[in-house]
């Protein structure tokens, strides 16, 4: 996994709450067995008219956020299914950084998968960012997961709290998987010791 | 100070604790489908490892199963998928529920039906309504595809520890009034959120009084107010469901099994990091207007006008809303046609689901210009409904009558409900497309589906008369 310290960006806005995951990757895309490739169909069905064309409505077909590599939403990002398809989509159509007062907490989990890294801010912030980011005050910013904190070209400044461990591996861009089997000893000992009802009996 | 249920069988499952706090979990039972998992078992080959628990894996497919004809799976995409999966089972070792199984299903109806889901267990699959299973004291959540990966290779999973809430539901429902109301009127109530980063304990008067199956209807939409999981302590209906499932202990491991089951509950001087009460005496049958399940009223209520909305992202909410219903502020819920009735998906397409669904249009007929399909939940839901001649009933009013799957939930399969046309649906998704690009999904229960589907539009179902419906 690619890995996170720091990252600076264009910043794209989008002002909605509860954007579930049906609309970040329709369930059309989730056919697939790849992991790669699913950035031409993330927010299909809002990026695109019927006939095909971009809609020049939403937010990511604006000329100001193309090349947006951070995106900056409202309220309970990520919400409804687990499909790890968006996230894959939202890293595959170039974001590294995801800001937003709340996320939906499988969702939250799936992007330190994927070296994309969610930021919670507080929601009045988020207000204050995306107003100003509307009137065209500020467009880039700059994340910094090592010292934690994130500065706008506006002169913003904030720190933000993350999880210890979770920024341990996006800074490092580590497998879960290899460290887990460094305590395979502390599983099969696990092992020996289930309650019946842990079983499956044929 | 005592534990919580969610503690109990938290504390049970540690592996290992890290100083920074996350632990290391172990997963008892882990579900697999055909869409979250191919990438999964891709990356367990790529890096050369097994699957470490292959006897506590099991896996069906389900999603994008066709529900005429299971096997005429016409997408090219959605064949490559389902074949992916019956071969990476067999590379793996994994046991498989497939098209040809009889007891092939929707992964959250199978589990508890096959008696793989118990109390005390730890439960994920790839799959967000995993939340399902807490109905029989598990902490069973979803995850994604990473953690599906992580899970197949070690049989565990590092977790950071969730706050607790305690929702206890109080009082006892009307007649016509069904568990799918309560967690729908829960929703709408608290909003489609107020459950993030908790594991919620679903406690209260009215659990005992709940079949299992209702039950699992409540947990399953746990994850649609964001909770990380729904769990119910189980009792003496928890235990009489498990009991002679296929794989259910016999003998001396089930008085074993038993034994320790009789702990699984909160103790009294627990302490929740938050409290919610409802009463549930007055709670009408509820019906969906807009596009997340926290957007919904009762039956004898109205379509909500913005100007009434409590704040200005409300407002923003509901005008959003209702432009992608088509409705508009003030429109009587009794007066929204319908074109589409779905009945079924993990939430609502158990045995009692069609039972009481069946009950309502039993000598009655479907309205015109309506189309109802009835979708089981698994092979077993299906037989069983056909051996008490369900399916007569539902065939005799207009109804078709299909094969298991998620069909119309999400529409992964060819049943997708057309652009701009309302769907009655006892699934638990009313988003944005969820049923179709453009479809309208309206969340209700079955036995208000059902009495939509004769109707046309919604009624109160608790009004039905022998006399027939009123269009």
């Amino acid at each position: 996994m690619e890995p996170m310290v720091k990252h600076e960006g264009l910043v794209a806005c989008m002002n909605r709450v509860n954007v579930d995951t049906d609309q970040i990757i329709p369930k059309q895309f989730l056919k697939r067995i790849e992991r790669d490739g699913f950035g031409e169909f993330l927010f299909f069905d809002w990026r695109y008219l019927p006939d095909g064309s971009p809609n020049p409505e939403f937010e990511l077909n604006r000329p100001e956020a193309q090349g947006a590599t951070i995106l900056l939403v409202d309220d309970n990002f990520g919400c409804g299914s687990s499909r790890e398809h968006a996230v894959w989509a939202l890293r595959d159509y170039g974001f590294r950084v995801i800001l937003a007062p709340s996320f939906a907490d499988i969702f939250y989990n799936n992007c330190f998968k994927n070296g994309l890294l969610p930021i919670r801010i507080p929601r009045d912030l988020y207000k204050q960012l995306s107003e100003a980011h509307a009137r065209g005050e500020w467009r880039r910013m700059t994340v910094d997961l090592e010292q934690q904190t994130v500065a706008t070209e506006h002169g913003v400044n904030l720190s933000f709290e993350i999880d210890p461990h979770k920024r341990h591996m996006l800074l490092h861009g580590l497998d879960d998987i290899g460290i887990t089997l460094q305590y395979e000893a502390e599983i099969a000992a696990y092992e020996t010791s289930r309650r019946p009802y842990q079983l499956v009996y044929a | 100070m005592g534990k919580t249920l969610f503690e109990k069988v938290w504390d049970a499952h540690v592996v290992k604790e890290l100083p920074d706090g996350q632990t290391l979990l172990y997963i008892d039972l882990h579900l697999v489908h055909e869409v979250t998992s191919p990438q999964a078992f891709a990356g367990l080959r790529f890096a050369g490892r097994k699957v470490r628990g292959p006897e506590l894996t099991f896996a069906t497919m389900d999603h994008n199963v066709p529900t005429v004809n299971p096997k005429d799976v016409r997408d090219a995409i959605a064949r490559k998928q389902i074949e992916t999966l019956e071969q990476n089972c067999r590379e793996f070792g994994v046991q498989l529920a497939g098209l040809d199984s009889p007891f092939q299903g929707i992964v959250h109806v199978i589990g508890p039906e096959l008696g793989l889901t118990m109390p005390g267990k730890t439960i994920v699959c790839g799959d967000s309504h995993t939340s399902t299973h807490g109905a029989f004291g598990a902490l069973a959540f979803g995850i994604g595809t990473s953690e599906v990966e992580h899970v197949l290779a070690t049989q565990c999973l590092w977790q950071s520890r969730p706050k607790t809430m305690r929702i206890q539901l109080n009082g006892s429902l009307q007649p016509g009034v069904t568990a799918k109301d309560v967690i729908l009127g829960l929703i709408a109530k608290y909003g489609v959120n107020f459950g993030t980063g908790h594991v919620v304990e679903y406690a209260g008067s009215l659990i005992p009084e709940l079949s299992m199956e209702q039950r699992m209807t409540i947990c399953n939409m746990s994850i649609e107010f964001g909770a990380r999981a729904g769990m119910m302590a189980p009792d003496e209906t928890t235990i009489a469901y498990v009991q002679g499932r296929r794989y259910a202990p016999k003998g001396a491991d089930w008085e074993a099994c038993v034994a320790a089951w009789r702990d699984l509950k909160s103790d009294p001087d627990a302490v929740f990091d938050v409290d919610v009460v409802l009463d549930v005496n007055d709670l009408e049958p509820q019906v969906t207007w807009g596009t997340n399940p926290g957007q919904g009223v009762g039956i004898s209520g109205a379509v909500p006008d913005p100007k009434d909305a409590k704040s200005e992202e409300e407002a923003l909410a509901i005008r959003q809303a209702l432009e992608y219903m088509d409705l508009k502020p003030g429109t009587k819920i009794s007066e929204i046609p319908i074109q589409h009735v779905f009945i079924g998906s993990c939430t609502n397409a158990r045995i009692e689901d069609l039972r009481l669904a069946a009950s309502i249009v039993k000598g009655r007929r479907v309205a015109d210009g309506v189309r109802a399909v009835v979708v089981p939940g698994s092979k077993q839901v299906k037989q069983q409904a056909e051996a008490e001649g369900l399916h007569e009933i539902f065939l005799e009013a207009g109804f078709e009558w299909r094969e298991p799957g998620c069909s119309a939930c999400l529409g992964m399969n060819p049943d997708i409900i057309p652009a701009g046309e309302r769907c009655a649906s006892t699934s638990n998704r009313n988003f944005e497309g969820r049923q179709g690009k453009g479809a309208r999904t309206h969340l209700v229960s079955p036995a208000m589906a059902a009495a939509a589907a004769l109707a046309g539009h919604f009624v109160d179902v608790r009004e039905l008369t022998s006399e027939g419906v009123t269009a």
